[in-house]
């Protein structure tokens, strides 16, 4: 795919951007949106990280596939994330691929940096963002807010920068991904390396691309984002355009040709090398790592209000996992609310229509 | 005030202000508002039933969805300057073990309960020969949370052999604080502060 079409801002970050690996990251820029209108005291500002495939396009159309925004039914003018009230800021992390510093960007020499682009991580990716709030004149946020790895890089910005933001709000989320979590990423990983086309990352200027790779990918990963019941109610065993089986390896179910539709539409508008170094970035995720072993550490003397929130189907990151995040924030004696909301569809339900998320998220951030 | 159960506002009216207040089995979070906003408090709530803890969150309180026989080994010693148990000791798991937590995480508790010595529900068990089913206890016997009754006088006698002190007790009948005199014929509900 080509570099994005530069319909964001983009805030050139005014100094080296330091990297968890020791590297440094020159002349990074963060593609961002905004909506609503920042208080004069810049007091009203909330942070929404994306999640791994999402971008700044959080209550706009995205210029690539015309969709709505992401999140747009949790955030707008009356919205439970108001703005009408509030100034939110959404920008796409470092290493990604929708006008902010990634792979698929120009090194100093000209080139794309494919496998050269630095290994970043999720407190990388805060940085950036923490450079980006530096920038808008927003020395606080009212709140932080992400779902799935948003709110991974929302705990990391409580945990390292803990007077960045009054609330933190976290969705779906954990604080160490698993050796299941990063077992599922190495399949997709493997699957981009795998294809002829991957060219050990230098397909920037080549025709092909290696979409067939990142598309397994996605469709390996999408399967963890839904619930085998939510699988089950939508697709059962039916069969997809055909009264009978054909005996061949067409798509003939309609699961399958579900998931290949999935997957051939997210190369539209993802760049494989990209999803390598995001999926890294997750799977060295573990806040307990980054303060001496014990979570409760990195929470310390905070004086942020956080709320975690999970899903009874969520098996990507299960309520077990928020429940060790909660735990962690009471033995720091932070002001933490937990709720595990009760809906059909696995991990995406974050992203689904859900009253009663409506109305925490709205309590919570107002 | 006056819009809180007559035990939570005993409670209410004897923390002291600006304290650390941990409530358990904190219902919609009507004590833990009034601590908030009256007593200046910092307080934390625990309820098992998450559209209660929703309903906290979105008035803005802290409530974690947790289960008070599980949840609080969590919170470090002397963590609150108190834990609040507001008609929750019946159904626990060990109530034995959650005052032990209780008075582990709280300088003093407080601890509310049905009393079920009260002569209404000594009257419908002598006389009915049935569970009782009360004003305080309006629930039948194979749908009750409460698991394991417990009267004034058991309380006192658990809370000896815990070694914790009895700062105060309040009880109530008919919604009205009434004298400790003869409290375990008289009161339907008891309200006890405990130290250690």
């Amino acid at each position: 795919m080509n570099a994005a079409p530069p319909l964001s801002p983009v805030y050139k970050v005014p100094h080296p951007l330091p990297l968890d690996s020791g590297q440094v990251l020159e002349g990074c820029e963060i593609a961002y949106e905004t909506y609503g209108t920042l208080a004069p005291d810049a007091s009203n500002a909330v942070l929404v990280c994306h999640a791994l495939t999402g971008d700044q396009y959080l209550a706009s159309p995205h210029p690539i596939t015309g969709k709505p925004g992401w999140w747009e039914r949790m955030v707008g003018p009356g919205k439970p994330i108001d703005t009408d009230r509030h100034f939110v800021i959404c920008a796409n992390v470092i290493g990604s691929c929708m006008g902010s510093s990634g792979p698929a960007s120009l090194a100093p020499d000209g080139q794309p940096y494919a496998m050269r682009f630095p290994v970043i991580t999720i407190r990388d990716m805060v940085r950036g963002l923490v450079a980006l709030l530096d920038g808008l004149g927003v020395e606080k946020l009212h709140a932080v807010v992400g779902g799935s790895m948003g709110g991974m890089q929302a705990l990391s910005l409580a945990a390292s920068w803990p007077e960045r933001a009054a609330r933190v709000l976290v969705i779906a989320s954990t604080a160490r991904h698993s050796a299941q979590n990063i077992a599922f990423h190495e399949v997709g990983r493997q699957a981009i390396m795998a294809d002829p086309a991957w060219a050990e990352g230098h397909y920037y200027a080549s025709d092909a691309k290696p979409d067939n790779g990142l598309a397994v990918a996605r469709m390996a990963a999408h399967i963890t984002y839904l619930s085998e019941a939510g699988l089950t109610e939508k697709f059962g065993r039916r069969l997809q355009d055909r009264e009978a089986k054909g005996f061949n390896f067409d798509a003939e179910f309609q699961v399958e040709s579900y998931l290949r539709y999935q997957g051939t539409g997210f190369t539209r508008r993802f760049d494989a090398n990209s999803y390598l170094y995001i999926t890294r970035a997750m799977d060295y995720f573990d806040i307990a790592e980054e303060h001496g072993g014990k979570l409760a550490n990195a929470f310390r003397g905070t004086e942020a209000r956080f709320c975690i929130v999970s899903f009874d189907t969520d098996w990507l990151y299960p309520t077990s996992e928020s429940r060790h995040v909660v735990h962690a924030l009471n033995a720091a004696g932070a002001k933490v609310s937990f709720v595990e909301l009760s809906a059909p569809h696995g991990h995406d339900s974050f992203l689904l229509e859900h009253d009663q998320l409506d109305r925490v998220v709205k309590g919570f951030v107002e | 005030m006056s819009s809180l159960r007559p035990d939570l506002a005993a409670i209410a009216a004897h923390v002291a202000p600006g304290s650390r207040v941990l409530d358990i089995g904190c219902g919609d979070g009507a004590l833990m508002a009034e601590l908030e906003s009256v007593s200046g408090c910092d307080a934390r709530g625990m309820e098992l039933d998450g559209a209660l803890v929703e309903r906290c969150v979105a008035r803005g309180l802290s409530v974690v969805q947790g289960d008070a026989n599980l949840d609080l080994a969590n919170y470090p010693d002397k963590a609150f300057d108190y834990a609040i148990l507001s008609q929750t000791l019946q159904t626990a798991t060990r109530p034995d073990l959650m005052l032990d937590e209780l008075l582990r995480v709280g300088r003093r508790a407080f601890v509310s309960f049905p009393n079920f010595a009260h002569w209404r529900t000594r009257a419908a068990l002598m006389f009915g020969g049935r569970m009782p089913v009360t004003r305080a206890l309006p629930v039948s016997w194979y749908e009750t949370e409460n698991i394991h009754h417990v009267t004034v006088e058991d309380f006192r006698e658990l809370a000896r052999l815990k070694g914790a002190k009895v700062e105060r007790a309040w009880f109530f009948s008919n919604e009205k604080q009434i004298g400790a005199p003869a409290a375990n014929w008289r009161a339907e509900f008891a309200v006890f502060e405990l130290s250690r």
